[in-house]
């Protein structure tokens, strides 16, 4: 049967690992064609990570990169009180990571998001 | 190098020996052809008569960051600071060497430019984690905002806690909509400028001042 693998990766598993291990958690499944889905998104050091982790595996004929989406985060911006607090904006949210000759976004919104999947 | 360039060198020198001279390596990011070459030669040509790097419509021309130290920019109440530019690979999550062919490309001078983009996009990443004090995050007022590599990068920046002004390029062009940007990241001063006509740099330059100072 032909299809695409679809793992969803639950927050409490993501709070087991440390940033490397979830970005080679990442890499490792995308490479070989599985769409990732995290119920918790990354923090911006590990999506910093990740694109960095990205670029070393691309390969002519091969890996091409990833195609990512996630929610827009809860709050923007961050209010008074969490400037004052110096607290930074809500993390990122569920979020969908797939190999990009593969996953395609075809509409994003607030609360939802739409991809298009194909097969290698 | 022209009269102008040449007597904005003379005012920048003599106002840092009034002023206190301040010093900071502002980083120039964004997504590939968002015109970041364009405002790093902008920039240096206005306040040095220099050019930092070669323009080109075909994606990823600049596949190495290029830094260009000791920039003096003045602004209109007399407040002066002291800069480098670091122009930067364009940020993205996806490169395919075929991309380069439709440019007429072979397919070994693609790969090749493709491989030096990966590296070049990785290089950028490490200078944002260790090397920048502030950041000019250019887009391309013509193209969506919304681009989940935008929301990541504006997010890293963010919780670097580096300075940002948002630059909102390519107004010249009648599809322009720098509004969209304003909407999408309200959070931070976004300037609407034409690199390639010099439309509206002269606010750019007060905010740099404003922001990087």
């Amino acid at each position: 049967m032909q299809g695409v693998q679809i793992d969803l990766i639950s927050s409490e598993k993501l709070e087991t690992l440390t940033s490397m291990e979830k970005v080679h958690l990442i890499l490792d499944h995308v490479r070989q064609g599985t769409i990732i889905i995290l119920e918790k998104g990354l923090s911006p050091d590990e999506q910093s990570t990740l694109i960095e982790m990205t670029m070393r595996e691309i390969l002519p004929d091969g890996f091409n990169g990833i195609e990512i989406e996630t929610y827009p985060s809860k709050e923007q911006s961050p209010g008074f009180l969490q400037r004052l607090l110096g607290k930074s904006p809500s993390e990122s949210r569920l979020t969908v990571i797939g190999p990009a000759n593969q996953l395609r976004l075809i509409r994003k919104e607030k609360d939802m998001l739409s991809a298009w999947v194909s097969t290698r | 190098m022209n009269i102008l360039v040449q007597t904005k060198k003379r005012i920048s020198r003599f106002l840092s020996v009034f002023f206190r001279k301040k010093r900071a390596r502002i980083g120039i990011y964004g997504p590939p052809n968002a015109g970041k070459t364009t405002l790093a030669n902008r920039i240096a040509r206005d306040w040095t008569g220099e050019d930092v790097g070669l323009v080109s419509e075909v994606p990823h021309e600049t596949r190495r960051a290029q830094r260009k130290a000791d920039i003096s920019i003045t602004g209109s109440n007399g407040s002066n600071i002291t800069i480098d530019i670091v122009d930067t690979p364009g940020v993205t999550t996806k490169i395919d060497y075929r991309d380069f062919l439709e440019y007429g490309m072979d397919k070994e001078s693609a790969v090749v430019r493709a491989r030096e983009a990966t590296e070049g996009v990785a290089e950028a990443m490490h200078w944002l984690r260790e090397d920048i004090d502030g950041v000019m995050y250019m887009l391309d007022s013509t193209e969506d905002p919304f681009l989940q590599v935008n929301i990541m990068m504006i997010g890293i920046i963010e919780s670097r806690k580096l300075p940002v002004i948002i630059v909102a390029n390519k107004i010249d062009l009648p599809d322009a909509a720098p509004q969209r940007i304003r909407s999408a990241f309200p959070q931070h001063p976004v300037v609407p400028v034409s690199c390639l006509e010099g439309k509206n740099i002269e606010e750019l330059y007060e905010k740099m001042v404003e922001y990087f100072g």
